[in-house]
Parts: C-alpha cells; sequence; structure tokens
C-alpha cells in the first residue's frame, strides 16, 4: 500500500467508525428508554421512609432479609441497613453498640445480661441511608457513579464507580460501604427493584412490628404520610442540612 | 478582490481541523464521555431490573390462604409471611422445587428472637424468661404462630411486662401485686390493647401508707406530710413506683 492510498482509507474509516459508534450509541438510549414501557413513570413518586423507634423491638430480621435480597456479602461488618441500640446512664453516659454485628447465639446470650438499674432509658434505632434530597455523597462523587434518581433515592453505578471511597467518607450517616467482591461503593437502594414493581422493600416487609414505614411523599394518601401527620418526625443530623427522606418518631435527643 | 493564495489555504486547514474537532466531539465520541446521565439511566434500568427475592405477604396469601386468614386477626397479623419463612420468590416461581420450599423453624431460639427479654424493647412488647419459660419445650407446643395467644390466661403480669415484673422485683415494692395500684379488666390477658391497664390518679392511692398517719411497718422509712410534700403532682409524676429511689 502506498502512502495515498492509506491516507484515502484513513479519510474514509474513521469518520464512518465514528458514524457507526453514533448509531450504535443511539441504539442503546432507544433501550434506556424503555423505561417507560414498563408503565412506571419515576416522577410521580418521591419515595420516603418512616421508623417508629418506639416500635422497633431489636430483632434484626430486616438486616438478615437486606441481605438476603440484595447480595450484601455476609461478614458482620456490611450492612446497608443495621440496628444500634441505645443505653442512656444516669450520669449521662450514653453507650451506642450496633446488635447486627452479632450472630444470632450472642444476642440470644445479651437476653441472659441482668437488668443495670443506673440505665436510664435503652431502645433500639434502625439506621439505613437517609435517601437525603440534598446528598453529600453525590457531590462529592468524581465520576458522577453516584446519583439520584427522578423518585428521590439515591444509587450507585457499579459500572461507572471507582472505589475511591470519598462518598464513604463523605456520608454524615456512615451508610455506605465498599463492596469486596464488586470494589465499589454500595448502600440502600430502598430496594429500588422492588418499590419499582410496587412491593415494599425487604425490610419494611418483614419487620414484625411495622416500626418501619415506607411510602410515597408525593401521593395524596399514603402511610408515610399519614405517619408523619400522627407523629412528631425528626430527622438525623438536621443541622448539615441533608434534608434526609428518613423520618423518624419518638427519635431520643441522644440519637445521632 | 481576490484573498492571497497563502490565507485560502491556511483557511482551509483550519476548516479541517474544525471538521475534525466538531465530528471527534459529537459524532465519534459516546456521549458518555461528557455526561453521566446516559450512564446514570443505564444504571436505572439495570437497577430495575434485578429479580426480587421476597415475594411480598399478598402473593402468599394466593396458595395459603388459611394460614394467612388465621394470622389476619391475630397478634401476629402484621408479620409478613417472609419474616419467619424466609425468602420466597424461588418457591413462587417454582412450588414443586424441595430446595425452594421456605423453612419453618420450630426450634425455641428462632421465637426467643424476637420474644426474649430484652431491656431495650419497648414497653409491653410479649417477653418471656427463655430460661425460665417453660422449660426446654418447643414455643409451638403449646403456640400457634400464625394465631399466638396464650393457651391459658397469664398467671402474672410479667408474662408480658416483663422488663417492669423484674424492675420491682429488687425494689422495696417487690411485695406489692400488680393489682395494688392497677386496675385490670379481665379482657386485657387476652385482648392487651382493647383494654388498658389505669394508673393512680390520685395521690391517695400511695398515701394509703406513706402519709405520715400511716401506721403500716413496711413504709416506716418512707412516710411523708402529703398535705406539705409533692404539692398537687401524683406521686408517680416524680417517683417511679416500680424502682422507688433505686435499687434496694
Amino acid at each position: 500500500m502506498n502512502k495515498r492510498d492509506f491516507l484515502k482509507g484513513a479519510v474514509l474509516f474513521f469518520p464512518a467508525a465514528g458514524v457507526l459508534q453514533a448509531l450504535a450509541c443511539k441504539a442503546e438510549g432507544k433501550e434506556l428508554s424503555a423505561t417507560a414501557t414498563t408503565g412506571y413513570d419515576p416522577t410521580q413518586h418521591w419515595y420516603g421512609m418512616g421508623v417508629d423507634v418506639d416500635k422497633c423491638i431489636g430483632c434484626n430480621r430486616c438486616v438478615e432479609a437486606c441481605k438476603a435480597e440484595n447480595g450484601v456479602p455476609d461478614e458482620p461488618f456490611y450492612f446497608r441497613t443495621w440496628i444500634e441500640r441505645y443505653s442512656i446512664y444516669a450520669d449521662g453516659e450514653v453507650k451506642v453498640e450496633c446488635i447486627s454485628t452479632k450472630t444470632p447465639e450472642q444476642r440470644l446470650a445479651d437476653q441472659s445480661e441482668p437488668i443495670d438499674p443506673s440505665v436510664l432509658r435503652t431502645f433500639f434505632v434502625p439506621k439505613l441511608c437517609n435517601q437525603c434530597a440534598n446528598p453529600p455523597c453525590v457531590q462529592v462523587c468524581p465520576v458522577g457513579a453516584t446519583f439520584q434518581t427522578t423518585d428521590g433515592v439515591v444509587l450507585v453505578d457499579e459500572k461507572r464507580c471507582i472505589g475511591c471511597r470519598y462518598c464513604i467518607q463523605a456520608c454524615p450517616y456512615g451508610a455506605r460501604y465498599l463492596n469486596p467482591n464488586t470494589r465499589t461503593a454500595d448502600k440502600c437502594t430502598f430496594c429500588y427493584h422492588r418499590v419499582t414493581k410496587g412491593l415494599l422493600p425487604a425490610c419494611v416487609e418483614v419487620c414484625p412490628t411495622e416500626a418501619r414505614i415506607f411510602g410515597d411523599l408525593k401521593a395524596r394518601a399514603d402511610r408515610l404520610v399519614r405517619f408523619q401527620r400522627q407523629n412528631e418526625i425528626s430527622v438525623l443530623k438536621p443541622d448539615l442540612n441533608t434534608e434526609p427522606k428518613v423520618r423518624y418518631a419518638k427519635l431520643d435527643g441522644e440519637v445521632r | 478582490m481576490k484573498l492571497p493564495e497563502q490565507v485560502t489555504r491556511l483557511g482551509a486547514v483550519i476548516a479541517i481541523i474544525l471538521a475534525a474537532v466538531l465530528l471527534l466531539r459529537f459524532v465519534i465520541l459516546p456521549p458518555s464521555m461528557f455526561s453521566a446521565r446516559p450512564h446514570q439511566a443505564a444504571k436505572v434500568v439495570r437497577e430495575m431490573a434485578k429479580p426480587a427475592h421476597y415475594a411480598g405477604m399478598s402473593t402468599c396469601r394466593e396458595c395459603h390462604a388459611d394460614e394467612y386468614g388465621a394470622k389476619l386477626n391475630g397478634q401476629h397479623r402484621t408479620i409478613g409471611c417472609e419474616n419467619c419463612h424466609g425468602p420466597a420468590a424461588a418457591h413462587v416461581a417454582n412450588k414443586d422445587d424441595k430446595a425452594a420450599t421456605p423453612p419453618k423453624h420450630r426450634d425455641r431460639e428462632f421465637c426467643l428472637g424476637c420474644h426474649g427479654f430484652v431491656a431495650s424493647r419497648p414497653n409491653g412488647f410479649p417477653q418471656v424468661d427463655g430460661q425460665k419459660h417453660n422449660g426446654r419445650k418447643r414455643c409451638v407446643t403449646c403456640h400457634d404462630a400464625h394465631d399466638p395467644v396464650p393457651p391459658e390466661t397469664p398467671q402474672d403480669c410479667g408474662g408480658c411486662h416483663g422488663r417492669i415484673a423484674r424492675t420491682k422485683a429488687v425494689s422495696t415494692h417487690s411485695q406489692l401485686a400488680c393489682t395494688e395500684c392497677h386496675q385490670v379488666a379481665a379482657q386485657h390477658m387476652t385482648e392487651p390493647r382493647a383494654a388498658l391497664p389505669t394508673k393512680p390518679a390520685k395521690r391517695e392511692a400511695c398515701a394509703r401508707c406513706h402519709d405520715s398517719g400511716s401506721t403500716d411497718p413496711a413504709a416506716a422509712m418512707s412516710r411523708v406530710d402529703f398535705s406539705s410534700h409533692g404539692r398537687t403532682f401524683v406521686c408517680w409524676e416524680c417517683h417511679y413506683a416500680h424502682l422507688p429511689e433505686g435499687p434496694k
């Protein structure tokens, strides 16, 4: 091949490849808008969760269900949702322990603990990603891998995530972890694959005392809207202006 | 006027470069290089397509209407079937698959996971002492898990109010029966929420023993003049009657 032929070939080949590539992208784009064919309209929803702290019995079933539903690693330090046990002592000391890191046998053994009279009050608090309306994790992601969907759920694109852990540091609620299998950040999705099909998130489905309530803040009649009407609602760390969509009722002031 | 040749040549080179850059930017390079939106939209599609492992309570009802009905009006009505039986979507998809049949937990430890006594559990939640409650018998021997009612009316209040019973047992009030201060309707023992027990509404309830004029020897150490002590407050607004003034 002489120089002239090579240049001629190059001039034809590169734009042609570009056009093909662009067509491929367009086709992919068409497939993406297929969301509409499932009949699910994300603009009609703004999801949130209510947690009635006074109803949580600390059975850990929500944590187990979350792990089973979402393939969270079994090791007892990877959680999308977890339960904390608060003990507030007469001298003002506050003890927080995560009961989800314990085995069922350890939790059973805890039941034979004698009552400690110096404890003023003690209770369980379920924690999870607060699905902030103003999420700090989304702000800091350098590659746009974590983002907020139209219906208000913060997701992580595991194909885009580079595993830099910046979002894990930025989350004020400690709701993110680095999945050891994919080496990418992972977190609660409100069971997005379930709620978009009309099912409840796994943790809400199994909660025996209805301590967790899932709902749509855009709906006119909804359990969560009713829950907010009936209870005095707090959110975690309101001073950070993250505007969490996980709303707590009967939350103790010591809970952070 | 004719442009000098070097200008037209330069113009042509610039036009070619410009065209190449525009081609590169808008045609050759995919839009995902400049915006995360296509990736994010693809992620939403992938996320929505994930399979659900928990089928949901209403799905279970379609075949297991009897169990669902038994549960509907009982104390366990708020509990989803898959709370105890585990994720059942695989069982729904293929009910002949024995490996996917949801387990029936019949061991004591499973029930104690929720109903064992833990101080942090909310008041009024039925809790038992796993060490003392009916030895090592399995819970399902006496209780139907789909409609759990006590096989007989509870012998004492501690059956449900374990925390208070345990606190009171180490207090100076350990010898007082619950009914000394609370009026408990018989219905409360079978339908706890339908008839709630009373609390003393007046100071006289405590004054019987603790007024300075009382002669009850057990209260000799803790008598006060009710006409001047504590103004108009009911005693339990300051004193915790289940553990008055700390442990014995």
